[in-house]
């Protein structure tokens, strides 16, 4: 069976001062191959631990997770990361880096020199290919990141925020970009996000989640991913139903967040 | 105070004529445009006119205090009197008084002289003849060939007509004259401004005294070979210092074991001033090469250590998921990631242990050697050879340099990924 799932996932944190956090409760999500998920929560809903969960980073304390029918008990290149920033090798030219999964599989050189090749081609860097990584911009390291993820051929994308540090226009050639990798590959994807229209443009499916404890609240499966495969995405912006469901999201968030502020208030 | 306030003036006049004079042309680059300079740090670059004025500066300065020949004789400050001076006495014995002369030869301290003949004229005092080196003061048993001595009861009441009583002072011509507390006259040479070569000998002669003990050697070893001992001490040093503190820190960085085992000793030693390991050394290992390399080596030991552990715990933890992620090893994340990740680290630490090092072996060879440049400064020393003393802290200085700037260029050849990450 191939796919992920995650069955009853609970995280709890003990604190130093003899307190504990519940991160995540009793969490279960289906994801069929090739789907792509994207999930929106505030801050504290514990998006971040179930990705690192999931990329094996973390243990939980209840629940497992399944990925192709076995069980997950650690990192594996079968599970990609793409994090937000700071996370190449900058010690290493953007081919090693792209390169990077398939030498520490021993791949032979030639092979790998095509699969490189291939990933820049796609990610437009080829003329970039011999430049240090602190010579790139924001955009173009992580367009190196999605390339060196790719180049490992994983089962499923894990993103945590990739895009969050980018300035609107790159970040908006990114989704595009995004959107096509998706497609062309047929990966499982899963992306973590602050921005509303991102999580509304980038996800088939779309959790939101909800603080203390983190839990998934509501689950949508949306039109505009497909829609914005190949399109200009300000087009995919001006579907009747795009706006209505992102002020509809993000008042659900807005609740949340006051809410925790009306909580902490009533604690102080 | 002297010599400060023409430095300052050297100073305030060389301000003024480069930045408001010579200077108004300035590239026009982007930080030449920048209108908030002061608070910001960026904008402050070392003025090179200022840079090359200061290194003159202080040649000039040493040269104006030690009267040296590579300055024209009107910009040397005034120099000790060199000469005859001559000043009359007035004797006082039995209720009588008379007059007679002192004529002194003040002479350089490396050139002697004979002590002038005088005639001895007439009257119950006698005239006197003596002879002072410069920067030395004499005193000038005035009485010894008069009729009437000091035992006899004679006594000095005045010099050049001045009254004086023991314990005071009257000033002539090349000098001045103090009466001792037995009443004898001493005689004191003016030293002017400038420095006795014994203090600070002028940089001309320690220039020819380098030239010769670089081909005569300096207690049976040649100038190379001392500091090639010295600068071969470190290196042993640092470099055993650096294969075991350098895995040691790794350790230190990747397990609770060897973290928790080594903290404590390396959070210790780590205070602890080489120089003050000295002693121990030397009597466990004696002054010769064994003890001073492990001296270094323990020097620069906890300093590799500590850098490696920063360096291993200094790696963003999104690299090292990263690696696991993309299927590495634990083995293959220690090797393309964790090291290249520390090799910053490691680098400023390598610079700083050298640094360390360099210090830590002058000062041990000050202490005992058979060798090296701290041993050779020092012996100068014992000998009052300033002029060696000089030239063996600017030697130490260049080397020092050499080796901070040596280790930069290595720094950005071999990690230009330093400071990027």
């Amino acid at each position: 069976m191939t796919g992920l799932s995650i069955e009853n996932l609970s995280m709890r944190f003990e604190l130093p001062n003899g307190g504990a956090v519940q991160a995540l409760q009793d969490v279960s999500l289906n994801l069929k191959e090739g789907e792509l998920l994207s999930v929106l929560g505030p801050s504290g809903c514990g998006k971040t631990t179930l990705l690192n969960i999931v990329a094996g980073f973390l243990a939980p304390t209840e629940g497992k997770l399944i990925m192709n029918g076995h069980e997950v008990h650690g990192p594996d290149a079968e599970r990609g990361m793409v994090f937000q920033q700071g996370a190449l090798f900058e010690w290493m030219s953007v081919r090693e880096n792209v390169a990077f999964g398939p030498s520490m599989k021993g791949m032979p050189k030639a092979e790998k020199a095509e699969i490189v090749d291939h990933l820049l081609d796609v990610v437009g860097l080829q003329d970039f290919k011999e430049k240090a990584i602190y010579e790139l911009s924001g955009g173009m390291q992580q367009r190196v990141a999605l390339a060196r993820c790719l180049a490992n051929d994983p089962d499923v994308i894990l993103m945590d925020e990739p895009l969050g540090a980018l300035d609107a226009l790159t970040r908006e050639k990114m989704q595009s970009l995004v959107l096509k990798l998706w497609k062309e590959t047929g990966k499982t994807i899963i992306l973590i996000t602050h921005s509303v229209e991102e999580a509304l443009l980038l996800g088939e499916r779309l959790i939101v989640m909800a603080p203390r404890p983190g839990r998934i609240h509501t689950e949508y499966r949306l039109p505009f991913a497909e829609l914005g495969v190949g399109a200009d995405l300000r087009e995919v912006k001006k579907h009747p139903d795009f706006g209505p469901k992102r002020e509809e999201i993000l008042s659900m968030i807005w609740d949340m967040e006051e809410e925790i502020m009306g909580r902490t208030e009533d604690a102080a | 105070m002297i010599p400060l306030l023409i430095y300052i003036a050297i100073f305030v006049a060389a301000f003024f004529i480069v930045t408001k004079v010579v200077q108004k042309a300035v590239p026009q680059d982007y930080t030449s445009l920048k209108t908030v300079t002061f608070g910001d740090e960026s904008a402050v670059r070392p003025n090179r006119a200022a840079g090359i004025i200061s290194i003159l500066t202080i040649f000039l300065m040493w040269g104006i205090f030690t009267g040296s020949s590579l300055l024209p004789g009107f910009l040397h400050a005034p120099g000790p009197f060199e000469g005859t001076a001559t000043f009359t006495y007035t004797a006082e014995a039995n209720g009588q008084t008379d007059d007679a002369e002192v004529t002194v030869i003040v002479h350089p301290r490396e050139v002697d002289t004979d002590t002038p003949e005088v005639d001895p004229g007439d009257g119950f005092a006698k005239n006197d003849g003596a002879k002072v080196a410069q920067w030395r003061t004499g005193l000038i048993n005035v009485d010894r060939n008069d009729d009437i001595t000091k035992s006899d009861g004679a006594q000095v009441v005045a010099i050049n007509g001045e009254p004086i009583a023991p314990g005071q002072t009257v000033y002539v011509d090349g000098g001045s004259v103090t009466l001792s507390d037995k009443g004898t006259p001493n005689f004191e040479p003016t030293r002017g401004w400038q420095m006795e070569p014994l203090y600070l000998p002028a940089p001309e002669e320690v220039w020819t005294r380098s030239l010769s003990i670089a081909s005569e050697g300096f207690r049976n070893f040649t100038l190379i070979e001392h500091l090639g001992y010295s600068l071969f001490r470190v290196i042993v040093g640092f470099l055993l210092g650096a294969l075991v503190g350098i895995p040691l820190g790794y350790a230190m960085g990747l397990s609770n074991w060897f973290r928790g085992w080594f903290d404590p000793i390396v959070e210790f030693m780590r205070p602890v001033p080489p120089l003050a390991l000295i002693p121990l050394v030397i009597i466990w290992a004696g002054i010769g090469e064994t003890g001073k390399i492990i001296l270094l080596f323990l020097a620069a030991l906890w300093i590799m250590a500590i850098a490696a552990r920063s360096g291993v715990s200094g790696v963003n933890i999104s690299k090292v998921h990263a690696a696991y992620s993309l299927g590495a090893s634990k083995w293959q994340i220690m090797r393309h990631v964790i090291i290249p990740n520390s090799l910053p680290e490691i680098f400023t630490g390598a610079r700083v242990a050298m640094g360390v090092c360099w210090g830590t072996v002058v000062a041990a060879e000050l202490v005992a050697a058979e060798q090296g440049a701290g041993m050779m400064i020092m012996t100068a020393s014992k000998f009052q050879n300033t002029d060696i003393v000089i030239m063996g802290i600017i030697l130490i200085g260049v080397i020092g340099f050499g080796i901070d700037m040596l280790m930069r260029w290595a720094e950005r050849v071999l990690v230009p990924w330093k400071g990027k990450g």
